[in-house]
């Protein structure tokens, strides 16, 4: 079976005001759709932290949503800077966000570690000065 | 315990959602870091927290979080109230701190959230 849906959600670098639209789109894209609540709950957190991530770190990106019958698939692309070290990245704790995203109440270094945990496939691809890609699954049954 | 015994123990104003007080919360969490309230299952959670802006409403909505208390008598911006009216979920301010409403629940008998979220936590 093919993808069902597609869509592609810009994401622009230091726009806090508005972080998180994306993900809420999405969410309610999904509960249109009939996904279940524990599914959705995982797709949507992990969705916010990636949105986050990229308005934080990244020099401005995109989140494509994938549906299919079996799963939800979230790959979030940016434009750099790159993740020089991407398992110090990975740690609980370890974080390079600015004062701002700070003062909002993220930049814990929780992001990366909590869309592993959320997501049923986790892939996370960077290279400095060129860019990262995270891909993420989430099964549906 | 319900959304309007959680208004009743901490004295608060409802701000939005008068109608939903009947709706039962079966946890609580007290935080004004959202990393970390987005790492912990959230469902039918009240979370009390200091920090107001519009992330407050969004975490929240992710979590499914349905009612936010706003501690020592903070009022958030119409826009924040709308995003959360929007949203459907429950906001209450209380002029206590976070810790002393956090005290409050929790000896009434609303416990803290404890599992981590995710796939192999939950």
């Amino acid at each position: 079976m093919g993808v069902l849906i597609e869509k592609t959600f810009p994401v622009e670098a230091g726009a806090y005001e508005t972080a998180g639209e994306a993900s809420t789109t999405i969410k309610r894209t999904l509960k249109q759709l009939g996904v279940g609540a524990e599914v959705l709950r995982h797709v949507s957190v992990a969705c916010y932290e990636v949105e986050l991530n990229l308005v934080i770190h990244s020099l401005g990106g995109e989140l494509i949503l994938q549906v299919e019958p079996e799963k939800v698939t979230l790959i979030s692309k940016d434009v750099g800077p790159g993740i020089p070290d991407i398992e110090k990245a990975m740690t609980e704790g370890y974080s390079t966000a600015n004062e701002e995203a700070r003062t909002l109440g993220f930049g814990a270094g929780m992001g990366l570690p909590n869309m592993k945990r959320n997501a049923t496939e986790f892939d996370i691809q960077s290279e400095v000065g060129v860019g990262t890609t995270i891909t993420m699954s989430f099964a549906l049954k | 315990m319900t959304i309007g015994e959680v208004k009743d123990i901490l004295e608060a104003k409802v701000l939005i959602g008068g109608d939903r007080m009947d709706e039962p919360v079966d946890t609580a969490c007290g935080s004004d870091l959202m990393s970390d309230v987005l790492a912990f299952v959230k469902d039918k959670t009240v979370l009390i927290t200091g920090l107001i802006n519009p992330h407050v409403v969004r975490t929240s909505e992710m979590l499914d979080i349905t009612c936010i208390v706003f501690s020592r008598g903070k009022l958030p911006s119409e826009e924040i109230l709308e995003e959360a009216e929007e949203s459907g979920i429950t906001v209450l301010s209380t002029e206590m701190t976070t810790y002393t409403a956090c005290g409050e629940l929790y000896v009434h008998g609303l416990p803290g959230t404890k599992k981590r979220a995710g796939a192999e936590g939950a």
